[in-house]
């Protein structure tokens, strides 16, 4: 999700006179990456799908393409393991940058991939998106939510829909609408402040959203603040939320300039209640950030890795041996394993053999991801799809307590 | 009460920016070149504060002043191996080559502290002064920020007007041939400035960063650009004008925000450099040539 702009907008000065210099520096990342693709032919009429999946494993945006990496690597292991399909699972690396994915979608299409998980940004996943469609590769994404992702109508006439492309995560849009219906019908507040990047598709396609759906509800708008990249002093925006006597603010925005706010709003004696969407996911693990600020921050999210239950836990630890480190797999992960899982059930049920060509595995997985019937449950909840492309599932409420999310709606 | 609220956050970002614009102000003075690579030097100096604190465990003093001296060597080995080599050159070249260098900066910090934001404790740990029943709040790194910016401005004008290397400096600023005929060593000087505003660079760094606690590798470049601005509103070359360019712009930022709305805020402050260069464009305080230091 997230990320549309994530390597920060530059000053114009910049920009102009260092585009050469930039590239140089870029470049640098890029070879070594890729690894020697096997004999494509080795796949066709083989007893094993093979399952590409494309994310930032360097670079600025590396966190989440590592994350959705070893996230699929656990469910592809869980199914070979179960023993009913075989999958093979290839990861390209683009940087975040849609050149570059395009050029791993080669690759992997040279390798033999038959179905594409990813990719894990929005930018790049719209250029391939595109790719995959005229080629007829079955796509699911874990997490780039933009809306140009999977196309439609009602985006514009030259954005028809990618029929092939579904998504594992909400649109950005449609995460504004389900925050103003939880918090009407959670009765978490009456007048609502909100602060979001104006300079950000994520953040505008979510308040946006937002908004229409306010309208209808019993919860008052009373102050309207916004930011852009880069920005620092949110003195005016927590003044305006304040003195507009707002009991709650919602945040469609990333961690770290929410960090500032909660920073600033403590600072101003200011203590409403704070609502946020899937960027705050993160604002925990933050180096150096003072958990207490935190406290009661409420967000919407479909995972977190806190959680008690069995499936979450056995998750966890497998991811934690996948990697080799401590750290607790976070949504995107989350997202990618749910990925593999849900084709994995979608070719079981579809009956889709790895004999079959890539075309015609395309319309098959098609066919039952937009049935009725299909339904995936895993680690984000129970999923399902329609002709869109875009997921339905349940976002869960989370409150931070004592520095862990705790489900907000727990009885 | 709004409006004396809006002043004092608008005077505690105009003395962030304006301590950042006495760096750019100081090396335009002397050495004639826009160094856009100061804003990254500020992030450094961010950063080795940060590591010296939250990793190495080090008392805040100790911390500041390996910031100081780590950013002052930066400066010097950037102007020996980027500048150094283009002192004949076009000015364009040398400009570009301080994109290049704040480029690199930016992407060697990407290296090695990587592109997850750091949370940064302010140095000055002290509780926000309270007035009128808490209606009005001012933070103590806002006070140190604006003191720090006065002390630093005054300690600049007296050098630049009483030392021996502060008239050193304002002769190479005069005519560099000259200056050497008169046995001012041209390179040393030059460098020396540049030592000066990277060190300056580190403060500014470490206050931008306890103001507002945030720390990643692209934080310097938007307050560089502002601060940037600051100079030429008033008068680039001219230490009181960058001062007080820092200020105004820090004032009219807010305000904008408060009373116009946050979307247009940096349209309408980069709307009031255009109109500055297009009414006067010596800047403010920036008219009498030859006190340019």
């Amino acid at each position: 999700m997230k990320i549309e702009n994530a390597v920060s907008r530059r000053s114009f000065l910049k920009l102009s006179g260092v585009v050469a210099a930039g590239l140089g520096l870029t470049a640098c990342g890029g070879s070594g990456e890729s690894e020697s693709s096997s004999d494509g032919t080795a796949a066709a009429g083989g007893d094993t799908f093979m399952i590409g999946g494309i994310g930032p494993v360097t670079g600025a945006a590396a966190i989440y393409g590592s994350a959705t990496k070893y996230g699929a690597q656990v469910a592809v292991d869980e199914v070979n393991a179960a023993g009913k399909i075989k999958l093979e699972l290839n990861w390209q690396d683009d940087e975040h940058d849609a050149e570059k994915a395009v050029n791993a979608y080669n690759t992997l299409k040279d390798w033999g991939m038959q179905i594409l998980v990813g990719t894990t940004t929005t930018t790049p996943c719209v250029a391939v998106s595109t790719e995959t469609n005229a080629d007829r590769v079955f796509e699911l994404t874990p997490s780039a939510s933009s809306v140009n992702v999977i196309g439609g109508e009602e985006i514009g006439a030259d954005n028809p829909r990618k029929d092939n492309v579904f998504q594992m995560c909400f649109t950005d849009p449609n995460q504004g609408t389900a925050s103003a219906q939880y918090i009407d019908e959670q009765k978490l507040g009456t007048k609502v402040a909100i602060i979001y990047n104006n300079a950000d598709a994520y953040s505008t396609g979510i308040y946006q959203k937002f908004v229409d759906e306010a309208a209808s509800k019993s919860f008052e708008i009373v102050s309207t603040t916004t930011f852009t990249d880069d920005q620092t002093d949110f003195s005016v925006q927590v003044k305006d939320a304040k003195d507009n006597k707002a009991d709650l603010v919602f945040l469609p925005i990333y961690y770290t300039p929410a960090s500032l706010i909660l920073a600033e709003a403590k600072k101003q004696d200011f203590a409403p209640k704070f609502f946020g969407v899937d960027g705050m996911d993160g604002i925990l693990t933050l180096e150096g950030f003072d958990t207490s600020l935190a406290e009661g921050v409420m967000l919407l999210t479909p995972f977190v890795a806190t959680a008690e239950d069995e499936a979450t836990q056995s998750f966890d630890d497998a991811y934690k041996a996948a990697t080799g480190s401590d750290e607790n797999p976070n949504q995107f992960a989350a997202d990618a394993y749910d990925c593999v899982k849900a084709i994995a059930q979608a070719i079981e049920e579809a009956g889709i053999t790895p004999d079959m060509a890539t075309e015609e595995m395309c319309d098959a997985l098609i066919a039952q991801f937009t049935s009725s019937s299909f339904k995936y449950s895993g680690l984000t909840g129970e999923s399902s799809w329609s002709t869109t492309g875009e997921v339905t599932k349940t976002p869960k409420g989370m409150v931070i307590e004592n520095g862990i999310y705790m489900p907000l709606d727990a009885e | 009460m709004g409006f004396l609220t809006n002043l004092i956050n608008g005077v505690s970002l105009g003395s962030v920016y304006a301590i950042i614009a006495l760096g750019y102000t100081m090396v335009y003075g002397i050495a004639k070149m826009l160094n856009f690579a100061h804003g990254d030097v500020i992030m450094v100096g961010g950063y080795i504060c940060f590591v010296c604190m939250n990793n190495l465990g080090l008392p805040v003093a100790v911390a500041i002043l390996l910031s100081i001296v780590g950013c002052t060597c930066l400066g010097m080995v950037v102007e020996r191996a980027a500048y150094k080599p283009l002192r004949e050159a076009p000015s364009l070249a040398v400009l570009i080559t301080a994109i290049g260098v704040s480029y690199f900066l930016q992407n060697s910090a990407l290296l090695i502290w990587g592109a997850d934001p750091k949370v940064f404790k302010s140095v000055v740990d002290l509780p926000s002064l309270k007035f009128f029943e808490g209606q009005l709040v001012v933070g103590p790194i806002n006070i140190v920020t604006a003191l720090t910016c006065v002390l630093i401005m005054v300690s600049l004008t007296l050098f630049t007007s009483r030392t021996k290397m502060g008239k050193a400096m304002r002769a190479c600023s005069e005519d560099k041939g000259a200056a050497q005929l008169m046995g001012i060593n041209v390179n040393t000087t030059i460098s020396m400035v540049f030592a000066i505003g990277s060190g300056l660079a580190a403060i500014a760094g470490v206050l931008l960063c306890s103001t507002y606690p945030t720390l990643m590798p692209t934080t310097g470049s938007l307050p560089g650009i502002k601060a940037f601005t600051a100079a030429v509103i008033g008068g680039i070359g001219s230490i009181p004008g960058a001062a007080l360019g820092g200020v105004l712009l820090g004032i009219i930022e807010i305000f904008a925000k408060a009373y116009i709305g946050t979307q247009l805020a940096d349209a309408i402050v980069f709307g009031v450099l255009i109109v500055m260069l297009l009414i006067r464009p010596a800047g403010l305080l920036g008219k009498e040539i030859h006190e340019k230091v």
